[in-house]
């Protein structure tokens, strides 16, 4: 809102408000003043010069320090304090064990072999429980998504079923798996059955209704509509899920893997927890989010090779 | 052409209590039984006079609501038909019916086997590419030179292996154009399919219709809202109105017609005082 563009029939307030503006701005004043000061001139003085900004491009913005050294500085800084805050030692080993001791640890369970024979342990774990889980999580989700019968027989119990947290659901395993591999595998596969479910089954049912219909014109039978329209349209939803699926299948395998286990990653934190080794600890919790990471990335290679077709959003 | 194959569009209501005595359409018997769902001749179907399509008595109801009330029509091979109307009229109901689509219908419908639809947005398979979006739906396992060929025909053969979302809306309803002509029909359904593309586009699109018709032969019915689109490209044009074909007019104008031709201005204007449309306002 410029001052000159006021009608000249504008009521009195306007004016006092727009004038006590003008005198507030002292750069806007000097250009504007003559036109705030005579509200009855209507027609904008020509010879006003506006106020121009320049539109800069972006890239001389952008500051020289390159992006991934700003990104890793933060977590680098973190690191620092700590050690510093553990050679001074006001961090005791016995709360938190210092940096460099922890990557010395590392070292040490890598080099006598344990670290290698939990990860593959824990590893088979979360890929049996995850199979598992994702037959029966894609498969319910293909019965209700495509069957009438299959969802009003299978989407209301899944649904109730889904509101149990699956981790409460520990002891019942025991008792019916006993306490060896079985329990721990069923209960990752229960966690990451139900995030894929509910993403494939909203995929299916969430395919454009107009590409349905464009695919029974082009004279496509059920299973040639299922095949080539419903199944690669819900495979955005699948790809969602298969990402919360592992997500939750890390977090089950540390709870399946804190009871009654004799190897694997939770073995070796429950064994340090009782020798208050929080070196080891830390360790494990590495090697978790590690293979989170991983996990992830699989993910979207596999994202990036199956939905190729759809345009990619960079960011900025 | 191979019209003589005609398929009804079966529907989904056998009720015969509806059909006979509220509509006065005694030519036909009540709607077919789920008996006889193809080959289905009525003996009422003049077999001397070929049809593309042969409509008689079509009604169809949403909510008990008559959208389509009735209705008559019938297009002769290789005629190029526009369907004028307000919007809400039902015209991109039958449309839909023709194509098909939309089963809860009485009345008799009867289309060639061979027919194919192109909507007002492109509705490719966004993980499919163009030609494969070309052949889908064909049986038997199609060659890529195949959908290559229906590609070059409407210009696009350069795009071939893009995917759709990569495609601009000019070129993406081309490719839906060489998706229904591949299936060679013998009835092609255009609904708005012009609607959505910017008016430079819009003018090419239109051109190539009108040429891949020439060329093909089939018949045409194109739903638009657009009259002068309609003049253009169609040997007749019907104005529907209250569910029913309220108007129709022969368009015996020469092709390539002019635009700037008072004769297509004066069908232009009694078109649009069908339709509702203040033409004095139009010729200023």
């Amino acid at each position: 809102m410029s001052i000159s563009h006021a009608p000249p029939d504008s009521s009195p307030p306007d004016i006092t408000d727009t004038s006590a503006f003008a005198e507030d701005d002292s750069d806007a004043a000097s250009s504007r003043g003559g036109a705030a000061g005579s509200p009855a001139a209507s027609v904008p003085a020509p010879d006003v010069a506006l106020d121009l900004e320049p539109i800069r491009p972006s890239s001389s913005r952008r500051t020289r320090v390159p992006r991934w050294l700003r990104r890793t500085s933060g977590p680098l800084l973190l690191l620092l304090l700590w050690q510093i805050l553990s050679a001074t030692g006001a961090l005791t080993p016995d709360v938190l064990a210092s940096p460099g001791r922890i990557a010395r640890v590392a070292g040490d369970l890598i080099a006598d072999g344990s670290l290698p024979s939990a990860m593959g342990t824990s590893l088979r774990r979360v890929a049996a429980g995850l199979v598992l889980g994702a037959v029966v999580g894609t498969g319910l989700a293909l019965l209700s998504g495509l069957f009438r019968v299959g969802e009003d027989l299978v989407d209301a119990s899944v649904q109730m079923l889904r509101t149990v947290p699956f981790v409460g659901l520990i002891p019942l395993f025991i008792i019916w798996f006993g306490i060896g591999e079985a329990p721990k595998v069923a209960i990752i596969t229960l966690g990451v059955s139900f995030p894929l479910y509910l993403n494939v089954y909203a995929g299916i049912r969430g395919v454009d209704s107009q590409l349905i219909e464009a695919g029974e014109s082009l004279g496509l039978s059920r299973w040639g509509l299922v095949r080539h329209v419903v199944l690669p349209g819900a495979l955005p939803g699948a790809m969602t899920g298969l990402r919360y699926s592992l997500g939750i299948a890390w977090l089950a395998l540390v709870f399946a893997e804190q009871i009654n286990a004799d190897a694997g990653i939770g073995f070796l934190m429950v064994q340090a927890r009782d020798f208050l080794r929080t070196d080891v600890i830390v360790v494990c919790l590495i090697v978790y989010a590690f293979l989170g990471l991983l996990a992830d990335f699989i993910v979207r290679s596999l994202e990036r090779l199956l939905l190729q077709w759809r345009p990619t959003f960079t960011g900025r | 052409m191979a019209t003589d194959v005609h398929r009804p569009v079966t529907p989904k209501t056998a009720d015969p209590a509806l059909g006979s005595p509220a509509h006065p359409a005694p030519v036909h018997p009540a709607p077919t039984p789920a008996s006889a769902p193809h080959i289905h001749t009525p003996a009422t179907t003049p077999a001397a006079a070929p049809h593309a399509v042969h409509v008689e008595g079509l009604t169809r109801s949403f909510d008990g609501r008559p959208v389509i009330d009735d209705l008559r029509l019938d297009v002769r091979p290789g005629e190029f038909v526009a369907l004028l109307g307000r919007s809400g009229c039902g015209k991109s109901t039958l449309l839909r019916i023709l194509a098909g689509l939309d089963r809860d219908i009485e009345g008799t419908v009867l289309v060639p086997r061979r027919k194919a639809v192109a909507f007002q947005a492109p509705r490719l398979m966004p993980w499919k590419r163009v030609w494969r979006n070309v052949l889908l739906g064909l049986p038997g396992k199609p060659e890529r030179a195949l959908a290559e060929r229906a590609l070059k025909e409407v210009g696009l053969d350069h795009r071939s292996g893009a995917w759709p979302k990569t495609l601009s809306g000019g070129e993406a309803q081309r490719a839906s154009l060489a998706r229904a002509l591949v299936r060679e029909p013998d009835l092609l359904l255009l609904d708005e399919p012009f609607g959505a593309l910017d008016a430079l586009t819009r003018i090419k699109a239109q051109r190539l219709v009108g040429e891949l018709w020439q060329r093909r032969g089939c018949a045409v019915l194109l739903v638009t809202h657009d009259v002068e689109e309609a003049v253009l490209l169609a040997d007749r044009v019907l104005v529907m109105d209250e569910g029913v074909i309220a108007y129709e007019t022969r368009i015996d104008l020469e092709r390539p017609r002019d635009i700037t031709d008072p004769r297509f201005a004066e069908v232009r204007a009694r078109l649009l005082e069908r339709l509702g449309v203040d033409t004095a306002a139009e010729a200023a």
